[in-house]
């Protein structure tokens, strides 16, 4: 662990070292190591103990039909540097078996689940692989090419159903029961008892146990949400109880499932733009930048110097302003009703405003395109962003931690509720805040540097208890980060073009695969894009940092009260938009 | 400890509580009204804000700022004669960049030639479907297609629009987004400028090349000529 991380990890040689077993993907477009199935644990195992590896971060399931399908896994150092990425290739014949890596990373845990819920891969070994996204009577496995939903139009847009004789029809019109739904054959949904989820809906059931000392106790398995309003969102937690402590946890998604990645894969490249702020949409500005970024790999064109400067500007402004709702909403999880998060919406407000006159929309700004940005940063505005940053943030930040980090109510309720410490955070691949929170300094802003992020002067604010105080203290310390981060940017940032590229409605991508991925204010966001150099995208996965943080979940909460499990579920800053997608 | 946080974190509230008034105060000494004006409304949204945030919906709104978007319309000039001239010539890009897919075109032959009318016969959206991404408008080569500012669109049933809902005039257009309007239209100048410019060294050329033999001169000081006209 003495020598830094590689620039590049061409110089990893897995092949000299698995000859036989591994070979390079030779593929154009595609970069990457291709590993026999049969000696996949044995080479992961190789990738994180040997190589470093030690955090997974995405699991991908690809359907090349009709041949083939393909698990892509990117690996990275927790050291910095670039990815490894390994892949296991499988016929396309059910069923469709790859080893589970659970065991080596136990990250993995709710990607693989995916990954068998929307494309049918079965993992051996995964000791819980049920359905994740859709529920559990659900036929088929909807981002298999040969799936047609209920609705189905065509494959790729644009439509020319959408309005069959000039009519548009209403899908209400539709009787769901005929027409929307796939039901296995003598199906009766009348009857229908969910297979495997016996412990899940048991929600009365109790269990006698005896502790050590011999009193026999009651537990009792109960639900928290999906409509519980401390949940963020329709998020479920099937919690089994001893009195007050929680002794068992699952996470039940999907409650809010969009199936973003199959609208995405029908949906031209540019026409993903708008999808994506719709993830996390407290963040749009973050999310437009990944999938920019992958698509821009995949096009291997330049972006427009003020362009980047103007990105880091909204992706800094929108890091400032999520932490700030955090702030404001894990207050509320605490019991201060109401005035905390209107203080912190005031700030929020005020860049909002900014986003509004820059890109259109306060929410959904769809500002980033290919090559650089829609619409340029006007005098105007850069001196309101300029008054945010110099006058007006800065002594609100400090007001806030004046009024809230000592605050006996909060520092009783958050200073030692352990949330997770550093090796396990970086087994279960939790990113972003939680990880520094926990003591290890990763941020993909200085590990893996995208944009001109290498070019500014910022600490990666890191604190090392992994308690909760420390979880919402770093949040402060990164929005004082952004601030300078900000300062430095509107200082650099030149005149010139806002796109390298002309306008086009329709782009041209080469074949490949480009994985992007974004330091959002609630970890790594990631973008898995495949083309095969048509207009619409092969194969669009969205690495969702709240999906995979809340993998931890389980890990974090057994042994604590149920009174913290609020707050420490409010710790993840989870939005189920991009959870669920 | 001993309660020392909690009193700081009170003494911020209080300080809002007090700046609201401090403030109306202030306002009330300059004689200037802070309440239901653009001024009042303008200032609470700006940094230098204090006390009250909150703006009274009905009464006051919020200043939008011109690149502000909510739902697509097309835009029509006013003839001299009242008639109406509608900048769309059903290409249908705009239909075809549409992420969700909700704008439907209907195009049309002349009865008498049969050749295709420029302008669309029948143009729909479908405002439930669309998400105000503003493509339709960034992408239309004819400035047809614009976002308009108006987001109080709540109604008892489905909202599709038809051509006759959709088209707002180019006046209107100005009022709600006045630089763009400028911008669209020095650019639309310039170009009428530079095609008369074209046509007439195309017009000079050809009389040059008419006069035989040709001479030099004549050419380039056409080309001034027109230099200074555009």
């Amino acid at each position: 662990m003495t020598t830094p991380a590689p620039a590049s990890t061409s110089t990893i040689d897995l092949v000299a070292r698995f000859p036989g077993v591994v070979q390079a993907d030779a593929r154009p477009g595609y970069s990457g190591f291709i590993v026999e199935k049969d000696s996949l644990i044995e080479v992961a195992t190789a990738i994180r103990d040997e190589f470093g590896f030690d955090l997974m971060t995405a699991v991908t399931g690809v359907d090349y039909a009709p041949d083939k399908m393909e698990v892509v896994y990117h690996a990275y150092r927790t050291t910095g540097g670039p990815s490894l990425v390994f892949k296991v290739q499988v016929p396309r014949v059910d069923p469709v078996e790859v080893p589970s890596l659970i065991h080596l990373w136990p990250g993995v845990d709710l990607q693989e689940r995916e990954a068998w819920d929307l494309l049918g891969i079965k993992f051996t070994g995964h000791p819980d692989l049920r359905r994740i996204l859709m529920w559990e009577g659900f036929e088929g496995h909807p981002l298999r090419k040969d799936w047609k939903e209920g609705f189905y139009e065509e494959d790729t847009k644009p439509f020319k159903s959408r309005w069959p004789d000039g009519q548009f029809y209403m899908a209400e019109d539709k009787n769901p029961f005929k027409d929307n739904l796939t039901f296995p054959q003598n199906f009766d949904p009348e009857k229908w008892i969910p297979e495997g989820d016996a412990l899940l809906y048991g929600a009365l059931a109790r269990y006698t146990v005896k502790s050590e000392e011999g009193i026999s106790t009651d537990r009792i398995v109960i639900n928290m949400g999906p409509h519980h309003p401390s949940t963020h969102g329709v998020f479920r937690a099937v919690m089994t109880l001893d009195g007050e402590t929680i002794v068992g946890l699952k996470p039940v998604l999907g409650y809010l499932h969009r199936n973003h990645d199959k609208i995405g894969e029908r949906n031209t490249y540019l026409q993903n733009m708008p999808f994506t702020d719709r993830l996390d949409y407290f963040n749009s500005m973050t999310n437009n930048f990944g999938y920019a970024l992958a698509v821009e790999k995949l096009m291997k064109i330049p972006v427009a110097e003020r362009a980047e400067y103007i990105r880091v500007i909204v992706s800094e402004l929108s890091r400032i302003q999520n932490h700030l709702i955090f702030i404001g909403t894990t207050l509320n999880d605490l019991g201060a009703m109401y005035t905390p998060s209107l203080y912190t919406f005031e700030e929020r407000e005020l860049i909002l405003d900014v986003f509004e006159a820059i890109s259109g929309a306060r929410m959904m700004c769809n500002y980033f395109r290919f090559g650089g940005v829609v619409r340029d940063i006007e005098e105007a505005e850069m001196n309101k962003i300029k008054d945010l940053v110099y006058e007006r943030i800065p002594p609100k930040t400090d007001e806030l931690d004046r009024m809230l980090s000592e605050n006996e109510v909060l520092v009783s309720r958050m200073k030692g509720v352990r949330m997770i410490n550093a090796e396990d955070a970086v087994a279960y691949s939790v990113t972003g805040p939680v990880l520094r929170a926990a003591g290890v300094p990763y941020d993909i802003r200085r590990a893996d540097p995208y944009g001109i992020y290498d070019r500014f002067d910022f600490d990666v604010a890191v604190r090392y208890n992994g308690d909760l105080m420390d979880n919402y203290l770093i949040r402060i310390d990164e929005i004082r980060q952004s601030l300078r981060i900000l300062d430095q940017a509107i200082k650099q940032i030149p005149q010139g073009p806002i796109n390298s590229q002309k306008p086009q409605y329709q782009v041209r991508v080469p074949a490949g695969e480009a994985y992007g991925r974004v330091e959002s204010p609630k970890g790594e966001l990631g973008y898995y894009v495949v083309s095969n150099g048509k207009p619409n995208p092969w194969r669009y996965h969205v690495r969702p940092a709240s999906f995979v943080n809340v993998t931890s979940l389980e890990k974090i909460c057994v042994g604590t009260k149920i009174a913290d499990f609020v707050v420490l579920l409010a710790m993840f800053d989870m939005v189920m938009g991009e959870c669920d997608r | 400890m001993y309660g020392k946080g909690i009193l700081k974190g009170l003494g911020v509230t209080a300080k809002r509580f007090w700046e609201t008034y401090t403030e109306d105060l202030a306002w009330l000494l300059r004689g200037k009204k802070r309440y239901y004006t653009e001024e009042g409304v303008r200032h609470r949204s700006s940094k230098d804000q204090k006390g009250i945030f909150t703006v009274q919906y009905p009464e006051e709104r919020l200043i939008l700022p011109e690149e502000a978007r909510y739902l697509p319309f097309l835009v029509y000039n006013e003839l001299a004669d009242g008639k109406r001239e509608i900048l769309c010539t059903s290409c249908g890009i705009c239909a075809k960049v549409c992420p969700p897919q909700c704008i439907w075109i209907v195009r049309s032959n002349d009865p008498t030639t049969g050749r295709p009318i420029p302008e669309p016969t029948e143009f729909f959206i479908d405002a439930d479907i669309c998400m105000n991404c503003g493509y339709c408008a960034e992408y239309c080569p004819f400035d047809a297609i614009k976002m308009d500012h108006d987001f109080e669109i709540a109604s008892y049933g489905r909202n599709v629009y038809n051509m006759e809902q959709l088209l707002k005039s180019s006046e209107y257009y100005k009022s709600i987004r006045p630089q763009n309007y400028a911008r669209e239209e020095a650019a639309r100048k310039a170009e009428e400028e530079a095609k008369k410019a074209k046509a007439a060294a195309k017009a000079a050329a050809e009389a040059a090349a008419k006069a035989a033999p040709p001479p030099a001169e004549p050419p380039a000081a056409s080309a001034a000529d027109t230099q200074v006209n555009s």
